[in-house]
Formats: structure tokens, sequence, C-alpha cells
């Protein structure tokens, strides 16, 4: 019996060495792909692709911190891929296995660089930027119609949160994404790392906070898209995913996003390889496939976010590439910024004040 | 022969998983933060000796955890929020456990197959579908303004109240099966000879049953007290920016701050936290059985 169970245990392990092989295992941000992308690359390639998904990057950078997770391709954004090149969490992308590099934008290549100088560990998913979702009808009800929704005075200004509560509002839980723009509102830098400039934002947040239904990352999509809130600061492709979802459901539900006029934050989700991963050779596999220009294209006319394929443009429906809330137009482009990840003391400083904020102690 | 090994296995499990993973965190806590993978320092290396590795260690992080308000007030809030659902759970959990135990015969197996069945589904899908019910549109406010009993939709999703409800939902098995386990085994003639001598029914509930069941009351207090205080799914999902519980902070340790050691202290406070009440209530009740015997 027990020579049995031995002889099972070894088989499974072997089973599982050798699936590893034809085995691409991808860790994406949620709501960030067209599924049919997924059954699509298992056909073309015959590899088998286990799919999983997170909604924060900070959930992703522990799993690299503590090494071993077990994915082939990972989606981290830009002030985080910093730091895991930094601490060696990836492996360099080997360029003769990537075929599709021709397609890159060298506009986004030339931002991306900032992060990972040369592009030699990543390559650009998708990028956006972080701004305000509004449920215009109710808006315009509470706060009257000629009410600006393009401004960070819609959820900084205490006066319209206090009205605005009773129709919910939630804010992104990064830290890394509100407390820029909180600094753009009071004309401070907002890659500011000063713990003292950042320090000025406290007063500002604290007023706001006790109207801040809720503060977190994915959420907001589907309960902007059911009318369960009216506003949400969250990112770009999102609140475009709420605004489809909406307009499908068809219940008189309106929603528009706007980079906020004030400046607005401009990211970049980069795919890059764990050094560790089991499948390197698939992971570069999965990574040319996606930056064939129509798989790309396919993408983003799925999710509404702008990709850094130049040669994807051509396939990307009117309603995606000709919209300057996906694709900005030269004039928001230059209001965008970036920013730089956080020295480790001044994360702290930063993770203590969200949660004075968000708890009110 | 067989006995010892019977005798070791509880050991065993013991050792593999408490006291070894608690060994760990305790590591962990008194080494320092890194920019490293995985992200703290000293690690150990059996070249380096175990006597240069334990010599880099210090208890600098639980000293910061006194530097700093956001921990006790954490601890205390958790302790509230979790003293508070247990209160709750007791309260309307006994009636059940009760009228369950006072159940006609062939009834008891059904009732104790409903309160079990939704343990079958996901604990998380359970958490979520109360979104679905608490929400401002969600089901209990359609009901409410439907029946005219409220004019404007309650907000409930993302308050304390819905933490409550999520907890109590969630626990409240815990708090029935033992419970309901003391008073099935209570022999009814107690209670006769209880109204036989003079008391009203209420009198004789307060006297001899709830006295006797008093058992299964503190196994449940205790299954729903201390899984509460560390929980973090359910106030992360139903509740909503206010609440403060040790499991967020702990949370936000790990994954914002990248500060493992840290999250570690507060880990190993916590199990002290609760350690410390189990091991004086487990003195105390030894003590009653020996005065008793």
């Amino acid at each position: 019996m027990k020579g049995k169970t031995l002889g099972a245990a070894c088989l499974f392990a072997l089973a599982t060495a050798v699936t590893a092989a034809d085995e691409v295992r991808v860790y994406n941000w949620s709501d960030y792909i067209d599924e049919e992308l997924l059954a699509k690359f298992e056909e073309e390639t015959g590899l088998k692709l286990i799919y999983d998904v997170f909604d924060s990057n900070e959930v992703l950078e522990t799993k690299m911190l503590a090494g071993g997770s077990g994915y082939d391709v990972v989606v981290p954004s830009g002030t985080f891929l910093q730091r895991q090149i930094a601490v060696g969490a990836f492996q360099k992308l080997d360029p003769t296995k990537l075929t599709n590099r021709a397609n890159l934008w060298d506009v986004i290549e030339k931002r991306t660089a900032r992060y990972d100088p040369g592009n030699e560990y990543s390559v650009n998913y998708m990028w956006g930027t972080t701004g305000l979702g509004v449920n215009v009808k109710r808006v315009a009800e509470v706060l009257g119609e000629d009410t600006p929704i393009n401004s960070l005075d819609l959820i900084f200004k205490p006066e319209n949160m206090a009205r605005l509560a009773s129709c919910g509002v939630h804010f992104l839980d990064a830290p890394a994404e509100v407390i820029p723009a909180a600094l753009a509102y009071i004309g401070e830098d907002p890659d500011s790392h000063d713990p003292e400039v950042i320090a000025k934002v406290e007063p500002l947040l604290m007023a706001v906070r006790p109207h801040v239904q809720k503060f977190h990352s994915s959420e907001y999509i589907n309960a902007l898209a059911n009318g369960d809130i009216c506003v949400a600061f969250g990112w770009s492709g999102d609140i475009l995913q709420a605004r489809d979802r909406a307009a499908e459901a068809d219940a008189g539900v309106e929603i528009v996003y706007h980079a906020p006029s004030e400046g607005a934050l401009m990211w970049f989700d980069q795919m890059a390889i764990p050094v560790d991963a089991p499948n390197p050779e698939g992971a570069h596999t999965f990574l040319n496939f996606i930056m064939d220009a129509e798989n790309m294209a396919q993408a983003s006319n799925y999710v509404f976010y702008a990709n850094g394929n130049l040669a994807s443009q051509a396939f990307l429906v009117p309603d995606v590439i000709d919209d300057t809330a996906i694709y900005p137009d030269a004039e928001t482009l230059e209001n965008l910024y970036i920013t730089t990840p956080y020295p480790a003391k001044v994360q702290r400083t930063v993770t203590r004040l969200w949660t004075r904020v968000k708890s009110g102690t | 022969m067989k006995r010892v090994v019977v005798a070791l296995i509880p050991y065993l499990w013991l050792l593999g998983l408490f006291l070894v993973p608690f060994a760990i965190v305790l590591k962990i806590s008194l080494s320092d933060v890194a920019m490293a993978r995985p992200p703290y320092l000293p690690q150990f290396s059996w070249s380096e000796g175990i006597s240069t590795f334990l010599s880099q260690l210090d208890f600098e992080n639980f000293t910061f955890l006194t530097t700093d308000d956001l921990y006790w007030k954490a601890y205390l809030s958790s302790l509230q929020i979790a003293a508070t659902s247990t209160l709750l759970t007791l309260l309307i959990g006994y009636p059940i456990a009760y009228a369950m135990a006072r159940a006609p015969e062939q009834w008891r197996a059904i009732l104790m197959m409903l309160v079990i069945l939704p343990f079958w589904t996901s604990f998380l899908i359970r958490v979520y579908s109360w979104m679905g019910i608490l929400s401002q549109e969600g089901y209990l406010n359609q009901l409410l303004l439907g029946l005219g009993v409220i004019s404007e939709p309650l907000i409930i999703l993302n308050t304390k109240i819905a933490v409550y409800i999520g907890i109590v939902y969630t626990y409240i098995p815990f708090m029935i099966l033992p419970i309901y386990a003391a008073l099935h085994r209570l022999d009814n003639s107690l209670i006769e000879a209880a109204e036989d001598l003079g008391c009203s029914r209420a009198k004789a509930f307060w006297l001899v049953t709830v006295p006797l069941s008093r058992n299964g009351i503190i196994a449940g207090c205790f299954l729903v007290f201390i899984p509460t205080l560390g929980e973090f799914v359910i106030p992360s999902l139903l509740g909503g920016s206010g609440t403060l519980m040790i499991g967020k902070v702990l949370w936000e340790e790990f994954f914002n701050n990248r500060d493992w050691p840290v999250a570690s202290a507060v880990a190993v406070v916590l199990v002290l936290i609760l350690i410390i009440p189990i091991v004086l209530f487990q003195q105390n009740q030894q003590k009653q059985q020996e005065a008793e015997n």
C-alpha cells in the first residue's frame, strides 16, 4: 500500500514536471484582456495557458519578492517594475525570440525606459491615465448642471464631496495614485518624495475622507456601471469599461471619463518574465503573441486602454483610437505626469498617511 | 507501541503546523527590512553559523510598534469588533440551538442539516452575495423601498454594520453547534424537578439550562472570537474605510510597506494577545475542576 502511494506521488511529480514545458502561467490585472485571445493563443501555439488575475501591484510585488510564484509572465506597473528589477526579480528578455518587437511604439518605449532602462526586462502591455469617472446625470442632480466634471475640485473640495456622499464616491485604494493627484491639486510636484511636501495633502484628504464610501481598486467598475456610486477616482480604461457595461445594460446610467484638468498621472503596465519562471520559452511565446499587431489591437478594443504597439493602431476601432480619453491629444499629453518609486522610508510615511486617511486615525 | 504513535500524532501536528511556522515568523520579526528577495536580512546560511546569525537579530520592530498609536488602536478596535460580534452571535445562536434541541426528534437531523448546509458553498461567495443584498441598489433596499418602509435607500454596505452582519452570518454555526451539543445532552427531568420545586419556566431556564450549557457557550464563544479577531476577508469586502482591524494593518505592513519584519512582529503580538487569555482561562477551568473533585 505504502509503495503504491509513493509510486503515485512520484508519478504525480513527474506529470507536473512534464506539463510545465507546455504550460504558460500568466498573472495579469483583472478585467484586462479579451478572453477570446486566450483561446486563440492556445489554438495557435498548442500551449496550455493558465491565466490568473490580481487587482493591486502590491499583491503581485509580494509574490515577486517571495519568489517561486510559479508564473511565467507578470504585469507590474512602471514604478513597481523598477523596484522589482532592482531586487533581481526578473530575467532579461531574449530579443531573438520577440520577432514582433518592430511593432512597438517609440513614444511609449522612451517613457517606459525611465523605469526599465533600454527596455531590457519588459514590454509595454497597456498604458493609461488616472482620473475621474462620473455618472453625469446623478452628479448634475446633486451638484447642479454647470459643475465642471473634469476638475479635481469634484473630489477634493469638501463641500462638493459632502453633497456627493449621498450618491456614493469611490477612491482607488492606491496611495501612489491618489497622493500625486492631491499634490498636483495643491500645486506641488506630484512626484515629490519629500515627506514634508507629501504631508501637505493630509488635511486635504482628511477633509474629504468621511465622504468616501470606499477605497478599493476594482469594485468601482461594477458600482459605477450599476449606478451604485456616482463618482470614482480610478483608472481610465476601467471607467470606460464601466461606461460600456452601463450602456449595454441600458438602465439610464451614463458614465464619462476625464483626465483631470489639473494634470493626470500617466502609468504603464509592463509585461515581464520572473527570474524563476518555470517556462521562460513559453513566456516569450506569449509576449510575442501579444505583441502581434492584430492581437494587441483586439485586447485594446476590448478593454479600452491604449497600448504601446504602433502597428496595432491600424486595427483599432474608431471608438478607441479616436477617443481622446484613451489616446490623448497632444494638449492633454502635455498635461500628463509620471511618478518614480518611493524610497523605503518615504514609502512608510506614505502608507501611514494613507492608513490615517482611510481609517481616520 | 501503537499507543505511543497515536499519542505522538497531535504533538507532531502541533510541532509541524504551529510551532515551526511560528518560529519562522518570530525569526522574521527579529530581522531587518532590506531591498532583497525575500525582502529582509539577515538570511540564514549554514556557512556563517547559527551564532553569527542570532547576533544579527534584535527587537527593534517590537519597539517600533509602541512608537505609533496605529497599532494599539487597531488591536483595540479588533478586540471590540470581535467581542461585539461574539456577543451578537451568542444572542442569536443560543435561541436557535435551544429551539433545535427542543424540536421533535425526527426534525433535529433536518435542522442540523440546515445549519451546516451553507458550508457547502464557498465562504467567499457567501460574503460576496451579502454585497448584493446590502448595496444601495441591493435586494434589501429594494424590498424596503417597495414596501414603503423607507423612502431613501439605507447605506449599510461598507459600514461597520455590514461587517457585523457578515461576521455573525459566517460564524453562527460555530456558536450553534457546541451549544446544541450541550443542550442536547441536557436531562429534561432536571427542568421538571426545578419546576416541581417552584421555579417558574424562565427561572428554571436561567438557573438550570444556562449553567448546564456553559461549556457549549464557552466553546462557541472561543470558536467565534478567535478567528474574528484576525479576520481580514469580511471587513475588506463588506467594511468601509473606517473599519480599522489588525488583519488589515498586517496586510498593509506586508503588502504596501513591503516590511515583512514589522508585519511579523504585528502577527507575533496578535498570537500573544490570543494565547494569554486562553491560558488563563484554562488554568481557571482546571482549578475549578480540582475544586469540584
